[in-house]
């Protein structure tokens, strides 16, 4: 109690970090953050939003806008989850490297490059039978993709070189690429056209609905990806990598080929996804076809803290907004880009509450110790052996999930240990 | 003139853009923070400026007041989205990188919507003659060269002098490379932050009110400002972190940026229409090729702030 004696000498705040909050804690404060962000937005938009403004009682179309932008026919609902599958197919392909914290943002680059794979190849093998020709489609884009990350995880290995800088530039090189591959297929500049729209040659088949190829192959792939990453031993080679380079050698782990091999699976994910969409969904490609999905994957896998199934949700998130944004722009008539407008706040929000999800606000105890009503004798427990514990879980990063020490009954105890003594 | 000439002062110009935003990312690098949100910051930059523009470049204020109100509009709306950025990064501790992106979707998507409204007469076609003065008068490209190009001369001559001869530098260069022992020193490492991370995106932003109002006359200039943000992020690696590389860098970047559009003039150079895009990628091969090497020779004073993308929390060891 001695610092409490000396004025000021203790910070009206400190922080410490929380070693453990229950799921669902965790899970309230996250619906806070949204339901608050709902709020914003809709201030924002009101400000923004002339309609909107000169009628303020429209505001619940405002937000009406939000369910009818997904859900508001079937059709529009398979385009939800059409939208939410192949921007989950790319944070998926991102989620390996990031567990490795890698921080691949080109993830733009590698799909577009895994389209254009799967168009050259639809387009040279027209007079192929379908099967054939889908298959020779799928191994182009995963080759595209694995090179296009291949590279930047090479110098990373070798030469440690900055990994997020070297993807984000692979992306702008991928543009032009792709750019210079159009002129030369349509040397006139104009818009390439849908490629073998009479025979349907590499096109995936409808089964039940356009899209529902797609969603399959997602869900699919997000069950194996799951799996991959927290039982197997190529999982766990990637979370040790992720934590610390120099255990990683220590128990002979080699680094170099964990990179290499976990950039290899990243790019060829988003050649997947490039294949799905080179021949599910466009059937043509153009150098923005991949329309900064690349980037939102990024938030999409962070949000999830990087597990594949909580990506649904994240993914679903995303898409939901940007779609029910659009909505907005359509009903209230708004140029410009709402959904972006939109997403960024509610974003802003749920990175925010991290924060209140990691570290616990304590504020300075009150300086009136002799108000102390509670003479009891407190049981006081061992707590040197807690301090250890959480000393410990300090050095993590991410939100720690050791259950043994439980950070706030601790901190009471230790109070009530302070007060008695200064009785 | 002759035509290299023009050419050479135009591609300084443009490059001027990048001059802006690679210096605020300079200086909010060196606090340890990387902020992947300029691209935003810069189209919030070009649409503050704008908006006041829109509002007082019709009105009859002397022309150098709609220019000063201009400038203090653009740095005012950028540093208003650094502040979220550094209140994210630097007191809730956020990723840097998600924050950062996140800043990056908001700015453009509030730009197009704030843009869509302002009138292109207002904003750009009366008040850019205000812009012009040195030069005003010359038909040549020399008359780009205008007030906000000896400007960002002057902020990176300043930030150069700031980040290496004065104690205020060297205390933020400490932080950026290692924050606990600049604590342990005594610094305000949260203020440092706070500061760098602000100014820093204010000055970033003012490349977009450079580019959409001074450099390019054009209406749709803005929608091409995110695509600079990312180059601008780029040129801080080119320069190796040291605000007179920017410089050269700047010019470089926008000596190949516009090389596609004036490789045709070459006589002695068959091109297509075809090479084009090939000529495009240069800046950005440049870069890769300017990480690579520097992170092979692996040179100490050509790498990042050590701390760079970190946050800090006093209470860790």
């Amino acid at each position: 109690m001695k610092v409490n004696n000396e004025k000021h000498n203790e910070p009206l705040i400190h922080l410490t970090r929380r070693a453990y909050m229950s799921p669902w804690k965790a899970l309230g404060i996250r619906g806070i953050a949204i339901v608050a962000s709902l709020i914003v937005s809709g201030i924002v938009a009101f400000i923004l939003i002339e309609k909107l403004s000169a009628n303020p009682e429209r505001i619940f179309d405002f937000y009406k806008c939000f369910i009818d932008g997904s859900f508001s026919s079937e059709g529009m609902a398979w385009k939800f989850f059409k939208n939410v599958a192949i921007l989950l197919c790319i944070a998926l392909a991102l989620t390996p490297a990031f567990r490795m914290r890698f921080w691949n943002i080109g993830a733009e680059g590698q799909v577009l490059m895994g389209m254009l794979g799967a168009i050259a190849v639809a387009k040279a093998g027209a007079s192929l039978p379908n099967w054939l020709v889908l298959i020779l489609m799928f191994l182009a884009a995963v080759l595209f993709g694995i090179v296009w990350a291949g590279i930047p995880a090479l110098f990373k290995a070798f030469f440690n070189t900055n990994e997020t800088l070297f993807t984000l530039m692979m992306n702008y090189v991928a543009t032009y690429f792709v750019s210079y591959m159009l002129l030369v297929w349509v040397p006139s500049g104009n818009a390439m056209g849908i490629v073998n729209q009479d025979t349907h040659i590499g096109w995936l088949p409808t089964v039940i609905h356009n899209y529902f190829l797609i969603i399959m192959a997602v869900l699919i792939l997000t069950g194996i990806l799951f799996v991959y990453l927290n039982y197997t031993k190529h999982g766990y080679e990637i979370s040790v990598v992720g934590e610390s380079n120099n255990t990683a050698r220590y128990i002979g782990i080699n680094v170099k080929k964990v990179i290499l091999r976990t950039m290899i699976l990243s790019g060829a994910l988003c050649g997947v996804a490039g294949f799905l969409m080179a021949s599910g969904l466009d059937h043509s490609i153009t150098s923005t076809s991949v329309n900064g999905q690349g980037f939102t994957a990024i938030m999409v896998s962070w949000l999830a803290n990087f597990n594949p199934l909580i990506m649904i949700a994240t993914s679903g998130l995303i898409v939901f907004l940007d779609m029910g944004g659009s909505k907005i722009s359509e009903v209230f008539d708004v140029r410009g880009a709402m959904p972006n407008i939109i997403i960024g706040i509610i974003l802003f929000f749920i990175i925010g509450c991290e924060f209140f999800i990691r570290y616990k606000i304590n504020f300075r105890k009150k300086e009136t110790v002799a108000t102390n009503s509670n003479p009891e004798p407190v049981p006081v427990p061992v707590t040197d052996n807690q301090e250890a514990n959480t000393e410990e879980s300090n050095d993590e990063d991410e939100m720690p999930e050791i259950e043994s020490s439980d950070e706030e009954t601790n901190e009471e105890t230790d109070e009530e240990t302070n007060k008695k003594e200064d009785n | 003139m002759p035509d290299w000439l023009n050419i050479l002062i135009d591609s300084i110009a443009f490059g001027a853009t990048f001059m802006f935003g690679s210096t605020g990312e300079i200086i909010t690098e060196k606090s340890g923070h990387l902020n992947l949100g300029i691209p935003g910051i810069m189209c919030m930059g070009g649409a503050g400026g704008c908006l006041m523009l829109n509002l007082i470049g019709t009105s009859n204020m002397p022309g150098i007041l709609i220019v000063l109100l201009g400038i203090i509009a653009s740095f005012a709306s950028a540093a208003l989205m650094g502040l979220i950025y550094s209140f994210l990064t630097i007191t809730l501790r956020c990723n840097q990188n998600v924050t950062g992106l996140t800043l990056t979707t908001f700015g453009t998507g509030l730009m197009m919507t704030l843009m869509a409204k302002a009138s292109q007469t207002k904003y750009l076609n009366i008040p850019k003659k205000y812009f012009r003065f040195p030069f005003a008068d010359r038909t040549d490209s020399l008359q780009k060269l205008g007030i906000m190009f000896f400007l960002v001369i002057a902020i990176i001559i300043l930030a150069w002098f700031i980040l290496n001869k004065t104690k205020m530098g060297l205390n933020l260069k400490a932080v950026g490379e290692n924050p606990a022992t600049a604590d342990a020193a005594g610094i305000n490492v949260i203020r440092y932050k706070y500061l760098a991370t602000t100014i820093g995106a204010g000055i970033s932003g003012l490349g977009g009110l450079y580019y959409i109002v001074d450099y390019s006359a054009s209406g749709e200039a803005y929608k091409s400002l995110e695509a600079y943000g990312w180059l601008s992020i780029a040129l801080v690696i080119f320069a190796l972190w040291r605000p007179l590389r920017t410089i050269a860098g700047s010019i470089l970047f926008g000596v190949l940026f516009s090389f596609s559009s004036y490789v045709t003039l070459i006589p002695f150079i068959e091109t297509t229409l075809k090479t084009k895009p090939i000529l495009q990628m240069l800046p950005y091969i440049a870069t890769i090729i300017i990480l690579i090497v520097s992170s092979i020779k692996n040179k100490k004073e050509n790498q990042p702030p050590s701390s760079l993308g970190l946050s800090y929390f006093r209470e860790d060891r």
